[in-house]
């Protein structure tokens, strides 16, 4: 048995609508009547639902290890206040909203129309009528939080910021847009139905004006990893299966060793359990990529195409052998994808990929804005990501089809516990 | 925010409680009215009450309509005429619930199934009881209605005085006289935009922007003259002749003119004035803040700054009522954000002006948006709080 085979059964549960009305007598009566019906107990969202598949609250944030879903929404927000109080307060207004959203209900504590007829209802509607959907929300803060660009101490956090809690050094084949980069903050939202995921980040932008201010989202629409054995590895859109080696929710110690903080690490006095999110918005140059003949496309990758199996032979989850020669050197081509960021050329390093599709449209050429917006966790982005990006950089053939247009940096705080807020030991 | 709410808001707390329900008859936790919820049943031809009597306080009318037309349900004074409370528009199978704070005294109810006629009325009776309910109220109400009013009507009389002395400097040809009295007048017209912008007849002549235009409209008003004071961004522009200047001018004049002569006459209701604040915010979100509304000009910034004016204005008047509502920490946040974005103006001044929109960087384009949605966010509840 898996999570994923218990969640997928619970995410066809009943309705949002259903839920934050009087539950089955209620939403049958509403089928029948052609209109919704029932009346609204507000405080009890939901009422008569099964519990969440997920948890906001435990020893970790959902949304890492958690089986991933199809569709995200992620947002990166500046705080735009100077009061550690206010900062403080939407961090616990957040909590509880993402508890309500997470469960299927409204994101405040009325709902969409359960309330004062002249005033705007404190949650949008769109996911009116929506299952659960999986949702998960992730929250982040990146190195802004604790110091401004000028090293200034921002709301008396800088003694508490991790070294390695910083903005990522540039790489070679950077060439970021600031305006898709860096945040204070961040959400990152996750769901099998984009509206859902979408209607998350918008409730809680919305709660958050005049406390933050988003700085940039982005939308995906297929994840390219998975974080569970259940699940099976899907495509990033040059066709292939990529990251296969992740590690997985079932690897209790790889988890421990490459991905949550341990208490002894630097900052985990409040980031033990919690985890450091590498995000980079990486553009494909889909159409070039199009023109390569199979055989090219395979030894950039260094997997077929088909399957997904290394190059050096056999099913995709088979180890590669990189020694095993071919007619022009090894088999697995030394700067095949595969090759460069491999665990076994990188230290032993692994990291938690999380990533997504997307397709922002078209550019003025006519060309697809597309791409991965990559998204790892790691317990160390100083020995694990940093070096990998920047061996992938120096060595990875793919490079040439890849342009990094975003990249960011955030510390994941633990879960909260029950009573407590989102990074609550961090203001502790 | 549109028109309409300033036209016709409603005057008192009207709640939509989910889509209910044919389950029109459900029985609702005391329903008997001694926690003063009274569950009504409208029908084409009946008004079932579910109890006659209730103890002074808030009361809770949930309206259901059972019957297929429009219906309307009334709570009224003693004599039958005078309007406690009212909840209009409850479409056929629709619930809407009206929440009104009664003295205790003697009062009828009416149903108005078809929206026409006396209704079908019943007596119903408030007793009193330990809810007090706070007669002061309406002393805030009624003196922030009286200036508000007067506010409006000395903007619009401001208003005359300028356009008639900018018309003057624009037919004269004194150019760069009127490009200084442009953004001085119009920032009358801005505080009270609301207001202004409510009679539908007028302002399309008066304040449209080229970009709005429906093909065929003729283009007069203030952005016409604008685009000619200052045509150096406009793509081939031919200068206006002194006749065309003069036809427009005049024109300009007369809308004016008959603006503020029905602006004399208006008086304002508390939600409105609630609301008006509001929309004027929904006006620098809207053209300001994005530099849209003096394409020519990019005197946007003043007409910020006096949208910023008339919303203070109106939420500065119905501040005591919030307060004696109960919800001081409504009138902190507004305090709070008004303050905020007024220091963020503030940057922006240049004599007794303001710089151009253009002389803006994005950055800090960016920092009175978010400003502007800080203060709109607590804004939207303002309404409901002071009714």
């Amino acid at each position: 048995m898996t999570e994923e085979e218990t969640t997928e059964s619970t995410s066809s549960g009943p309705s949002r609508r259903a839920m934050i009305g009087t539950g089955a007598v209620a939403s049958a009566i509403g089928i029948a009547g052609g209109f919704t019906a029932g009346r609204a107990t507000a405080a009890e969202p939901t009422k008569g639902a099964p519990p969440s598949p997920f948890a906001l609250r435990g020893a970790h944030q959902p949304g890492i290890t958690t089986p991933v879903q199809d569709r995200l929404h992620f947002a990166a927000f500046d705080v735009t206040t100077t009061s550690r109080a206010r900062l403080i307060s939407l961090l616990k207004e957040w909590t509880l909203a993402a508890e309500r959203l997470m469960d299927g209900g409204p994101a405040g504590p009325i709902g969409p129309v359960e309330g004062d007829y002249r005033l705007p209802p404190d949650d949008t509607g769109e996911a009116i009528g929506l299952p659960p959907s999986r949702l998960t929300l992730t929250f982040g803060f990146g190195p802004g939080l604790f110091v401004d660009d000028e090293g200034k101490d921002r709301f008396g956090l800088a003694g508490r910021r991790p070294e390695v809690l910083t903005d990522l050094p540039h790489f070679p084949g950077d060439q970021l847009d600031q305006a898709r980069s860096r945040g204070d903050l961040c959400v990152q939202a996750c769901a099998d139905d984009p509206q859902v995921a979408v209607h998350a980040i918008r409730n809680l932008a919305r709660i958050g004006f005049g406390t933050v201010s988003v700085r940039w989202s982005q939308l995906g629409f297929g994840r390219t990893s998975s974080t569970t054995a259940g699940q099976a590895t899907p495509r990033n859109l040059f066709g292939f299966k990529d990251g296969t080696k992740n590690v997985l929710a079932e690897e209790a110690k790889a988890l421990d060793e490459h991905v949550w903080v341990q208490p002894d690490d630097r900052g985990g006095d409040w980031l033990a359990g919690g985890s450091y999110l590498a995000v980079r918005r990486i553009n494909m140059v889909i159409e070039t990529w199009d023109r390569q003949g199979l055989g090219e496309q395979e030894s950039l990758i260094g997997r077929t195409k088909d399957s997904g199996a290394p190059l050096s032979g056999g099913q995709e989850h088979d180890d590669p052998d990189f020694a095993m020669p071919g007619k022009d050197g090894p088999i697995v081509p030394k700067d095949s994808h595969v090759a460069v960021v491999h665990p076994d050329h990188n230290d032993g390093v692994r990291i938690l990929r999380r990533g997504y599709n997307f397709v922002d449209g078209s550019t003025d050429l006519g060309t697809l804005d597309a791409g991965l917006f990559f998204l790892a966790y790691v317990r160390d982005p100083a020995t694990q990501f940093v070096p990998m990006q920047n061996s992938m950089a120096k060595n990875d053939a793919m490079m040439e089809y890849l342009k990094f247009t975003g990249s960011a940096l955030f510390a994941m705080p633990p879960g909260p516990a029950e009573g407590e807020y989102i990074g609550q030991p961090l203001f502790g | 925010m549109n028109l309409r709410h300033l036209a016709t808001g409603a005057s008192l707390a009207l709640l939509l409680p989910g889509l209910a329900a044919c389950t029109s008859n459900s029985p609702t936790t005391g329903a008997d009215g001694s926690d003063g919820k009274v569950t009504v049943t409208s029908s084409d031809d009946a008004c079932e009450i579910s109890s006659t009597e209730v103890p002074a306080g808030p009361v809770t009318f949930e309206v259901t309509n059972s019957g297929s037309k429009v219906t309307e349900f009334y709570l009224l004074g003693e004599d039958g005429l005078r309007i406690v409370g009212e909840v209009e528009n409850i479409g056929p199978q629709l619930s809407r619930d009206l929440v009104v704070n009664v003295p205790a005294g003697t009062y009828s109810t009416a149903c108005k199934p078809g929206m026409k006629g006396e209704g079908i009325r019943a007596g119903f009776t408030v007793t009193t009881s330990d809810t007090p309910v706070d007669a002061g109220d309406q002393a805030n109400v009624e003196q922030a209605q009286t200036n508000y009013a007067t506010y409006v009507k000395d903007q619009s009389d401001q208003l005359l005085t300028k356009t008639t002395e900018f018309v003057r400097l624009y037919e004269a040809g004194k150019d760069d006289e009127a490009r200084d009295l442009y953004a001085k007048a119009r920032v009358h017209w801005e505080r009270i935009e609301t207001v202004a912008e409510s009679f539908g007849d007028l302002d399309p002549k008066m304040d449209a922007r080229e970009a709005d235009l429906e093909p065929g409209q003729k283009w007069t008003g203030w952005h016409r003259i604008e685009k000619d004071l200052w045509p150096q961004d406009a793509k081939d522009y031919t200068a206006l002749t002194d006749a065309q200047r003069k036809t427009y001018g005049q024109d300009l004049l007369k809308n004016t003119t008959t603006l503020d002569s029905r602006i004399q006459k208006m008086t304002f209701t508390i939600d409105q004035i609630a609301n008006g604040s509001r929309g004027l915010l929904e006006e620098v979100a809207k053209g300001k803040v994005t530099g849209e509304e003096e394409a020519w000009s990019h005197t946007d910034l003043w007409d910020f700054q006096a949208n910023v004016d008339g919303a203070k204005v109106g939420y500065d008047g119905v501040r005591p009522v919030l307060v004696a509502n109960g919800d001081k920490d409504l009138a902190k946040q507004l305090d709070t954000r008004f303050a905020e974005l007024q220091k963020l103006l503030d940057q922006h001044k240049k004599g007794d002006g303001f710089v151009s929109y253009t002389d803006l960087t994005k950055a800090e384009v960016k920092d009175l948006s978010d400003a502007v949605n800080a203060l709109s966010e607590p804004l939207s509840k303002l309404t409901a709080a002071v009714v």
